[in-house]
């Protein structure tokens, strides 16, 4: 089913030794996570207990979301909340409470820790138990943490999910799990295409709603549609789920290689699987060729952020015609990430984690035609000359199999064209 | 625990973070996860700033817990020293960093760094972003300010614009000028663009020109007492305290009080007959208590609006503002929770707020035009073009952008008058705000069926039920006077003790609240 691809590296960066960094990190934690997920989990509160800096980010990242009565808050700790720690539990309970009392919509709660609540330890597991016990059947209580001692970016995704996973019901049904929250369009698409090869059934993790929850089991078979579930993906295979290795779906190569691997398991003939891809195919090839003129021979430069770097790397590299020079992950998990290392012919450096100021020279040194990196390394990079694309808007926009393909391509090549075109510069 | 979902002001490192992000040659050594980095991006994004902050984050993670994260700070503050060469380091720590108690202040002592280290003591849990801002400027000024003679023409220091402030660029443009037009330079802009050295001739000025107390009031005093400069009272935003400004610094000074007015076209385009429909129009104020009490003078006395409520967020001026609404005669609100704000603009139904970002968006959900006034502001009001709050062309500026989202004179006459017709209804909103205002927030449903009448009370013991009649008539009232005709009407309602409105019971209370 690999045909019309160009054939795999004769060497891909598997074996690569991988640049591993420390030093600081310009990256996000794991709260801003809690932005794209209360979108997904319509019948969730997210409530962060951390201090005013992680509301702070919050209403940051959020943007212009903040004003939609959004499902998420934090409970900001205060002084005396510091002195004793019996007294922190009584609080939680009356926050929640309180919460609770204003939104009877709320059907699953989680408790998200904070760097400040983990250093003091306070005790969020032990919470959401009681918390769930008292406000059972009506609410269910978890918790996990987004704090930045221990998460980066889309790692809080992670953290969220993987806290789901022991609670779900156990079956023994024959399932295909699809895991990772992908905007609801790039969802019905990856269904429909399995459903027309006679997959299913079908069900996505986190599923939209508590009622709508299903089983896991030892029949289940999972596929991850992002990269970043390394947690989630562990807990599963503990519950007895049997996870399908793919590249991850990005691009024409990415989303074809990706169907294939549950195709296969389930037993679709190369003809049906022809018969439902072809024309999706051929859409998406065409739009990343015309979306990528501007990447073709271009080189392209990671910084960390969310772990999507590697699967990036290689649609850019495979379908655009870039070349990478750098490839920044916050974290690589090799299981998980393999599948997309084959692909990616050896050539650029693999970092894993970060000293932001030695890679800022590497990139400088390098002068990439196109940077990928966050928000506060963006504008200035761009004042030194180097074209940026900011990697959290592939994070919120939806990116993943065919039809999105060729949006893929056009957020890369978007700031290309824009250098390209901007003559700002006294005339001659 | 305080339940937040908005934050008017972030803690105290941030405002640290806008102090040390206005200077150039000074560096920040944070104390603080991974994760906290955040913040860069209020300056590179919000600001558009077209480098990174000067701030080195020591981002400890979970494994780095126990004795190592002293020495990550130790190796964060050498490297930082060795790659950036800072006149002066400011050390401290973030929340979280707070908890760990490393004390970064002790360790930058023993690290022997070549340039003054000022530690920096921002306590999260207690104070926010102002207070840090303030704190992080006095222990600059206090470590690095030297006594120097004085200029020998007569000098003044512009103190308190920071990164990140609402028009803190511009208004430091027309400052100069306005000092300019009286013979007096200026001496030192800080923390705005200053070096460590810039502060150590800050005792050379004659005065201090306390731009912003938010920000600099602990520094002004502290130069106040140690080089004996005056610093000036008053905010020149607005024609008034533009030239109660300048009387003050004749008085300072004993120069002339001299105002280069041909610029100022303010007092004329507000005097007017196209004006008229402003006067008495109900204004809310909302925001930082400076530019609340100094919008507040310009609301009243300059652009003829009644002033119906005003606050704070930050408590270091409430008692301003408690003043204020005493001279005002209306209730001050000092609050940080916007759910109190909202609360309070729909009590009071105005017809205008002036306001931050997030009264901007409480204003657009109950259909009410905002014009902001104060940070915290997003994107669009770090304008690319010259737009200044103080002097002479801040004055201009404010009468633009408080009349713009109001609806024009004639269209309101128009509104009125054909408030029954099909292109110009009154849920079709004002022509040029773009969007449709939604007033289900105020409390205005939809009737279910014209038969059946809808009990819309909001406030009061006794359930008042709006007849249909009545209730078709109150939506022929246009929409942004609606609010307020609603209210009207249920008081004077309650104080009658009567349960039903009527068409006549409307009038009557519109009569009766006639000015």
């Amino acid at each position: 089913m690999t045909d019309r691809f160009a054939p795999p590296p004769s060497k891909g960066c598997s074996a690569t030794p991988v640049l591993k960094e420390r030093g600081q990190h310009e990256v996000f934690c794991g709260l801003t996570g809690i932005i794209w997920l209360h979108r997904k989990m319509q019948d969730a509160f997210f409530l962060v207990v951390g201090s005013r800096t992680c509301a702070h980010l919050l209403q940051s990242a959020a943007g212009v979301m903040i004003f939609a009565e959004p499902r998420f808050a934090t409970a900001i700790l205060e002084e005396t909340d510091l002195a004793g720690l019996a007294d922190a539990q009584v609080e939680i309970d009356r926050v929640v409470t309180e919460l609770l009392e204003r939104r009877p919509d709320i059907k699953q709660l989680f408790l998200v820790g904070s760097c400040p609540s983990e250093v003091i330890k306070l005790d969020l597991a032990t919470a959401a138990e009681r918390l769930s016990a008292q406000f059972a059947p009506s609410v269910r209580v978890l918790s996990y943490s987004g704090s930045g001692i221990e998460t980066t970016f889309t790692q809080g995704e992670d953290a969220c999910l993987a806290a789901m996973v022991p609670v779900l019901p156990k079956t023994d049904a024959r399932e295909l799990l699809l895991v990772g929250a992908l905007p609801d369009v790039v969802e019905e698409q990856a269904v429909g295409l399995l459903e027309a090869m006679g997959i299913g059934p079908i069900r996505v993790l986190p599923a939209p709603g508590r009622d709508s929850e299903y089983g896991i089991g030892p029949n289940t078979v999972y596929a991850l549609t992002q990269p970043f579930l390394t947690d989630t993906h562990e807990a599963l295979q503990r519950r007895g789920a049997r996870h399908l290795a793919a590249p991850f779906p990005f691009g024409e190569e990415g989303t074809t290689q990706w169907l294939w691997t549950i195709a296969r398991e389930f037993g679709v003939s190369a003809e049906k699987f022809a018969e439902v891809t072809d024309a999706p195919r051929a859409r998406a090839r065409k739009a990343v060729s015309q979306a990528s003129e501007a990447l073709n021979g271009r080189s392209v430069f990671f910084f960390p952020d969310s772990q999507l770097e590697i699967p990036l790397a290689r649609f850019l590299t495979r379908e655009c015609g870039m070349q990478a020079v750098e490839v920044g992950a916050p974290f690589i998990h090799r299981a998980v990430m393999s599948p997309d290392m084959d692909l990616l012919a050896e050539g650029p450096v693999i970092a894993e984690g970060q000293d932001v100021d030695k890679q800022l020279d590497r990139c400088r040194t390098a002068r990439p035609d196109l940077t990928v990196c966050g928000l506060g390394l963006a504008n200035p990079l761009e004042a030194e000359g180097l074209t940026t694309k900011w990697a959290i808007e592939l994070v919120f926009t939806p990116v993943h199999f065919y039809e999105q393909a060729g949006d893929l391509a056009g957020l890369f090549s978007r700031p290309v064209r824009r250098r390209d075109l901007l003559k700002l510069e006294a005339a001659e | 625990m305080k339940l937040t979902v908005w934050t008017y002001e972030g803690p105290p490192h941030v405002g640290a973070m806008r102090v040390a992000t206005a200077m150039k040659g000074l560096h920040y050594v944070l104390h603080a996860p991974q994760g906290d980095t955040y913040a860069d991006l209020l300056f590179t994004m919000i600001e558009r700033r077209n480098h990174r902050p000067p701030v080195t984050y020591t981002t400890f993670q979970a494994r780095d817990l126990g004795s190592d994260t002293a020495h990550l700070f130790k190796s964060a503050c050498l490297e930082a020293y060795e790659r950036f060469k800072p006149e002066a380091i400011l050390v401290g720590a973030s929340c979280t960093a707070e908890l760990i108690q490393d004390d970064p202040g002790g360790m930058s002592e023993t690290l022997g760094l070549p340039v003054p280290a000022i530690p920096l003591e921002l306590p999260s849990y207690q104070r926010k972003e102002n207070f840090g801002a303030d704190e992080a400027f006095f222990q600059i000024v206090k470590t690095l300010a030297r006594p120097v003679e004085k200029t020998s023409h007569v000098t003044a220091n512009l103190i308190g614009p920071t990164a990140l402030g609402f028009r803190h660029r511009d208004d430091i443009t027309e400052l100069t000028a306005l000092l300019s037009d009286m013979g007096i330079g200026v001496n030192v802009v800080a923390p705005y663009d200053a070096t460590p050295r810039d502060i150590a001739r800050l005792g050379a000025a004659h005065f201090n020109v306390l731009m912003y107390p938010e920000t600099a009031e602990t520094a002004a005093r502290y130069l106040e007492r140690e080089f004996g400069q005056p610093y000036t009272k008053t905010i020149p935003i607005g024609v008034g305290a533009t030239r109660d400004f300048v009387s003050e610094i004749a008085k300072i000074t004993g120069r002339n009080a001299a105002l280069e007015e041909a610029r100022l076209r303010m007092p004329w385009y507000s005097a007017s007959v196209d004006s008229t429909y402003l006067t008495g129009k109900r204004v809310f104020l909302f925001g930082d208590g400076t530019h609340v009490a100094a919008c507040a003078r310009v609301a009243r006395d300059e652009m003829g609006f009644e002033v119906v409520g005003m606050g704070c967020y930050n408590r270091e001026q409430a008692r301003l503002i408690r003043g204020l609404a005493k001279e005002f005669g209306v209730d001050p609100l000092i609050t940080d929770d916007y759910l109190e704000v909202e609360r309070r603009i729909e009590e009071l139904a105005p017809e205008m707020i002036l306001g931050t970002q997030m009264e901007r968006h409480i204003g657009k959900r109950l259909g009410i035009p905002c014009a902001v006034i104060s940070a915290p502001v997003h994107v669009q009001d770090f304008p690319a073009r010259y737009s200044p709050q103080m002097g002479i062309e801040g004055a201009n500026v404010i009468f633009d952008t408080w009349v713009h989202p109001l609806v024009m004179g004639l269209e309101e006459h128009l509104l009125t008058m054909f408030r029954e017709d099909f292109e110009f209804h009154d849920d079709a909103g004002a022509s040029h705000h773009g969007g449709k205002a939604k007033l289900r927030e105020m409390g205005i449903t939809e009737p279910e069926t014209p038969a059946e009448s809808v009990d819309m009370t909001t406030s009061g013991p006794v359930e008042i039920v709006w007849l249909p009649a009545a209730e078709k008539e109150l939506k022929k009232i246009p929409f942004f006077v609606r609010g307020k005709a609603k209210r009207n009407t249920e008081t004077y309602a309650t104080e009658r003790g009567v349960a039903e409105i009527s068409v006549d019971t409307l009038y009557e209370a519109k009569a009766h609240y006639a000015r």
